[in-house]
């Protein structure tokens, strides 16, 4: 054993040792793997159809073992036709894939289970000899968590068709898993896309092949139909990755890695109609309060930050402590940082092992060199033994403001910034101010602040006196830049599902421009030039946007009839003081609608974000009776409404009635919903209590659909009031009509102002800066392909969610299509709460 | 060595706002024995560094001078001559840390020693042990005899009346009375942490002892129904940190009952290591009392030196 050589004989006697009592290494084998290196030649293909493939041609890449640099097995790069050859056995392998029965798939999954069972140790090791991850972490974190994951998915395979009515697999999913966390964030996408009957390509970083290449033997092992899973591994430039994810049959991407790679790849999908759950980067808070067990706030730090090398995105890098104990903390991590082991990865002994990639070392030293520069101190244990791997000390930092770019920029190394705080107002405030909301914890002995500081937490998930803890049917995943969608729980099996009523998306030959699109008006809609004398049709309205509940004056100036405008007692005058005609069926001029600009919309959300900080917090049931009133108060102005329908829209007589009619029932609707999506409790091998906390999204963006101008409006800006969000809706640009008509109803439910508010003008004019304002979180669209295309490549800057329809059609007066699930999924941001319990012990 | 611990006046702020969270405590004591290990010498050498921290313990109704002097023969010999020579440890002076007996038997193990001319430690346990509900008067007594009998340490448990109640101060005035009983003697003050109800009290039990001028905090006789357990361990060693951070004085730490196996006296060396450091993994602050653990640590010697796996009746028994 080298570092056993390496002692001098006389500091490893017994005699000597007895006397200092100090550590030996204590190395875990590599053999077994290498054998299976071996076997292969250390020389890897594509699994491609259920076999190996190697084209002749084609260029490789090494991966190497991080703590000594040595080269462990050669990869190909995967060219256009491997991508094609694997994606194609994909799409034929879900054709019976698909139609087994959900018991049949699960009995697969069982079967895969129980063979990464047999094989822990191999895969540890691999996990650990590509990677970087000391082996403790690998052998009794991430193998067992990967053995739970297989086994829980297989009981989603079996459930499917009773827990998920009305949904269907997306068919090819591309899983893309994390370079630094390779093994856990493939199985966990890999089995939810298997156990809901899709199939799957697999690209895993050429950094860190190892595990998806072990993982996809096992499963063959494990008697998986060929085609089910296929892997094509990759380049440094990720050419394969791209070629992978742009692949017209591949239906949905799941990604996990940084911000940057999720981006690009989101505006490479734009528009294809492909469906995308990214885990992305994070920058997560330790909020520790005076009242809290600081010894164990001490562990916490090491179990999060320094001993997985912090290079997994809800490492707690931010550690914000209480003004009061902080000094105090600071002492016992400095001290704490003598016993933190920096070394082997394979070494039993190593708390930290080497970092994933050979960059890494020198992007950690720039920032902490960074931090030193700006008078912080940092404290670092001592650096690793082997001078031949990529190693980083764990380091501490104290002193660096919340400004440094130490502490706002996400950078995967052991290092942790201690910021002090001085009320419990002020650690939520620099909390949420961070571009990433991947996770949190809180650690305190008052349960009363630990929840209601987790409540006021943005994160995907907290932690109450614990981090990182995880499993497979708790969900994991970000809002802001750490991305969107989920891992884990019921909604990490969704998030694998699309309404059996959805189609297929044309092939993305839409193309748009993407510096253009919207960003002018488009000129104002011609109207008839009425002649001299001519009667204009009753009830002409002059309409301003609608977005916040300072009353303004109505314009003196009256219309043309002499009559007083419909103005609505708190709209608001367009900024741009324009206004554009809006005609029904036959081309007649109904009334004036504002034409809304650019800063109408940044006014909209200020108004929006002001109301939904409130709105959000309110009691469920309060939403609902506002919804109920605003029925009941639709309901008496039915005949009219529908009267103004049917001559806007020209409808058959009757039809007007039908669509008010269908709005009132869905207000009932969501009235109803208000107070029955709250979570689910997780079920987690844990003590204590896990749950699932469906939060709003926040201000959602609404482009509504140009048919069924009152219902589409109601179907949408209903689901998400009902779930506490705030909405900037534009109305259908042809009718806006109809949904400024309900100005009047919204005042007299009670509705405060700001959770609805109205933009009328151009749709994609108002969508660009809808989408182009970093403070909405959602954009929903239901306009053309085109627009659909931009929301989606625009909303990747900050990540917002999106919800658009590919210039599909949809059918706002069928129930399926309408309400239900989907619109709850769009209108929630699940949140992870963590409580551990215990505090009983002995007698 | 370090200074004897003086004890400081009764200051209710030590044991005021005190928390400890038990489930972190638990994660805590979980991964200590799968971050660290020891193994081929340096796992013997441990085990030896094991054998010279325990407490060689007797303590039953059917004691009697036969075993009690069996027992200081083997605290004085623990290893087999043999095996110590293949490991170059003959001349280290491998002892146990101490004998460990009821009052009553403290003149047996005296007059064993001097016989053996070996100078261990006689611990003897007092003040109504395992209980403690005696009066005190009695306790104070029982205590004086032990030393006059000889014992050079007394493992005294506390008042656990007055803790459940809340009387800290007055479970401080006994132990400082008890301290001044025990002389010369070092003064180990069992917590019985098993009947304490919270890992809150084990903490001010742990604290209101040291004040009171504690040698030694020990978790427990043995007797209850949880005896010492990691995370019981973990709150102690925090205490004894705090302590030593506050005064200065270092407090030492002996867990006993139910730690049997050699692994498990290496899990307990790296505790110490780890959470107080290599000064805390010596006799003179770290004690296991134990009396079927120097067998184990024996036979895993016996297979270090040998390679093979020692019968039961390889090595002799206490």
């Amino acid at each position: 054993m080298a570092a056993t050589s390496a002692q001098s004989g006389a500091s490893s006697s017994v005699r000597s040792i007895f006397e200092t009592l100090s550590y030996g290494p204590v190395p875990d084998a590599d053999n077994v793997a290498k054998a299976w290196l071996d076997d292969h030649c250390r020389q890897f293909g594509h699994f491609i159809n259920g076999s190996w493939y190697k084209p002749e041609a084609g260029s490789q890449s090494q991966t190497q073992n991080p703590s000594t640099g040595e080269v462990l097995a050669s990869v190909l790069e995967a060219s256009e036709d491997d991508v094609n050859k694997a994606v194609t056995a994909a799409k034929e392998a879900f054709t019976s894939w698909s139609s087994l029965t959900p018991h049949v798939r699960a009995r697969y999954l069982y079967s895969v289970a129980r063979h990464v069972q047999k094989h822990q140790q191999l895969v540890s090791v691999m996990e650990t000899l590509d990677s970087g991850r000391v082996m403790r972490e690998s052998r009794d974190i991430e193998v067992p968590l990967v053995v739970r994951s297989v086994y829980h998915y297989a009981g989603w395979a079996d459930v499917r068709d009773a827990e998920f009515k009305g949904f269907k697999p997306y068919g090819v999913v591309a899983v893309l898993p994390s370079f630094t966390r390779p093994l856990v964030s493939l199985t966990q996408r890999l089995c939810a896309a298997l156990a809901t009957g899709n199939t799957v390509v697999v690209c895993p970083s050429p950094t860190t092949p190892l595990s998806a290449l072990l993982l996809v033997d096992i499963c063959r092992e494990a008697g998986l139909p060929a085609g089910v899973v296929n892997v094509v591994t990759d380049g440094r430039e990720r050419d394969g990755m791209r070629r992978l994810v742009a692949h017209a049959h591949v239906d949905k991407v799941a990604f996990a890695g940084t911000t940057q790679v999720g981006r690009m790849l989101r505006q490479l999908v734009a528009g294809t109609g492909k469906s995308m759950s990214l885990e992305l980067s994070g920058k997560s808070a330790m909020i520790v309060f005076e009242n809290s067990d600081l010894d164990s706030v001490v562990e916490g730090v090491v179990d999060n930050i320094w001993s997985n090398q912090c290079q997994v995105n809800t490492a707690g890098s931010r550690l914000l402590v209480h003004e009061p104990v902080a000094e105090r903390l600071a002492r016992k991590l400095r001290q704490r940082l003598e016993t933190v082991k920096v070394g082997d990865s394979l070494d039993k002994l190593s708390d930290i092992g080497a970092l994933t990639c050979d960059w890494m070392p020198n992007v950690i030293e720039q920032f902490v060199d960074e931090a030193r520069q700006e008078g912080a101190q940092i404290y670092q244990a001592a650096a690793g033994q082997s001078n031949r791997g990529w190693f980083y000390p764990p380091t501490l930092v104290v002193g660096a403001q919340a400004a440094s770019r130490i502490v706002t920029e996400d950078f995967l190394g052991p290092v942790v910034a201690l910021i002090p705080f001085r009320t419990a107002k002020e650690a939520i405030a620099l909390a949420n101010n961070s571009a990433y909301a991947m996770a949190a914890s809180v650690w305190t002995e008052s349960v009363t602040l630990a929840f209601e500081v987790g409540s006021l937490l943005q994160a995907g998930t907290v932690w109450i006196n614990c981090h990182n803890v995880s499993d497979a049917a708790a969900g994991v995943g970000g809002g802001r830049l750490s991305g969107s969608g989920r891992t884990g729980g019921k909604r990490g099996v969704l998030e694998y599902m699309q309404l059996s009523s959805a189609t297929p998306v044309k092939p993305n030959t839409v193309n748009v421009n993407m510096q253009t699109f919207g960003s002018s008006v488009a000129p104002r809609p011609s109207a008839p030039i009425p002649g001299a004398g001519d009667e204009k049709p009753a009830g002409e309205k002059n309409l301003s946007p609608y977005y916040d509940d300072t009353p303004i004056t109505p314009p003196s100036t009256p219309t043309p009839r002499g009559e007083q405008p419909d103005f609505p007692r708190n709209g608001k005058r367009p900024d741009g003081q324009y206004s554009r005609p809006v005609q029904n069926a036959k081309g007649q001029v109904m009334g004036h609608v504002a034409e809304a600009s650019r800063k109408d919309v940044r006014n909209a959300v200020e108004a929006a974000q002001k109301a939904v900080a409130s709105w959000s917090k309110r009691a469920g049931h309060n939403r609902a009776q506002i919804l109920f009133y605003l029925a009941e108060n639709l309901q008496l102005r039915r005949e009219e409404l529908s009267a103004q329908l049917e001559a806007l829209t020209g409808q058959a007589e009757g039809q007007g009635l039908q669509e008010v009619d269908l709005a009132i029932g869905r207000l009932f609707y969501w009235g109803a919903y208000c107070d029955k999506y709250g979570g689910t409790v997780q079920e987690v091998p844990f003590s204590g209590s896990v749950s699932e906390v469906n939060e709003a999204v926040g201000v959602i963006g609404i482009a509504c659909p140009e048919a069924c101008p009152l219902l589409g409006f109601v179907s949408l800006f209903a689901a998400a009031i009902s779930r506490g969000n705030a909405v900037i809706a534009v109305p259908s640009e042809k009718y806006p009509l109809p949904a400024l008509d309900l100005y009047q109803i919204f005042d007299t439910s009670d509705l405060p102002g700001g959770v609805v508010n109205i933009l009328t003008g151009n749709s994609d004019h108002l969508t660009r800066f809808l989408c182009e304002h970093e403070d909405v979180q959602a954009v929903w669209y239901f306009g053309s392909a085109e627009g659909s295309k931009f929301v989606e490549y625009a909303s990747a800057e900050n990540m917002k969610r999106t919800w658009v329809n590919y210039g599909q059609e949809r059918d706002f007066t069928d129930p399926v299509q309408g309400q239900g699930e989907e619109f709850l999924f769009h209108s929630t941001q699940p949140k992870t709460l963590w409580v551990p319990m215990g505090e009983i012990f002995a007698n | 060595m370090a200074a004897r611990n003086a004890g400081v006046d009764f200051d209710e702020a030590w044991i005021k706002n005190v928390y400890i969270n038990l489930p972190a405590i638990k994660r805590r004591a979980e991964t200590l024995g799968t971050r660290r290990g020891v193994k081929k010498q340096w796992q013997a050498a441990w085990q030896l560094r094991a054998v010279t921290c325990i407490d060689l313990t007797t303590l039953a109704g059917d004691d009697t001078p036969t075993n009690v002097s069996r027992l200081c023969y083997k605290a004085a010999h623990p290893v087999r001559r043999d095996l110590l020579k293949a490991m170059g440890m003959e001349s280290a002076g491998i002892t146990t840390g101490a004998v460990c007996v009821y009052p009553s038997r403290v003149a047996d193990c005296k007059k064993a020693m001097s016989s053996l001319q070996a100078k261990i430690n006689i611990a003897s346990v007092a003040t109504g042990f395992p209980t403690g509900q005696t009066p005190l008067k009695m306790r104070l007594a029982e205590i004086r005899e032990a030393v006059q009998d000889g014992a050079t340490e007394i493992d005294i448990v506390i008042n656990r009346t007055m803790a459940i109640g809340g009387d800290w101060k007055g479970v401080y005035d006994e132990v400082r009375l008890m301290k001044e009983a025990c002389g010369e003697a070092h003064m180990k003050t069992i917590l019985a942490t098993g009947e304490l109800g919270s890992m809150v009290n084990v903490y001010r039990a742990s604290m209101v002892c040291m004040m009171a001028g504690a040698d030694f905090i020990k978790t427990s006789t043995g007797k209850e129904g949880v005896n010492a357990t990691l995370p019981v361990s973990l709150v102690m060693l925090r205490a004894i940190r705090d302590y030593y951070e506050w005064t200065k004085f270092k407090v030492g730490f002996k867990p006993a009952g139910g730690i049997r196996t050699a692994k498990d006296a290496c899990t307990w060396l790296v505790l110490m290591k780890e959470e107080l450091g290599d000064e805390w993994t010596k006799p003179d602050l770290f004690r296991i009392g134990a009396s079927s653990l120097l067998g184990d640590i024996e036979r895993q010697l016996f297979h270090h030196v040998t390679g093979r796996y020692a019968a039961p009746w390889e090595v002799p028994m206490a």
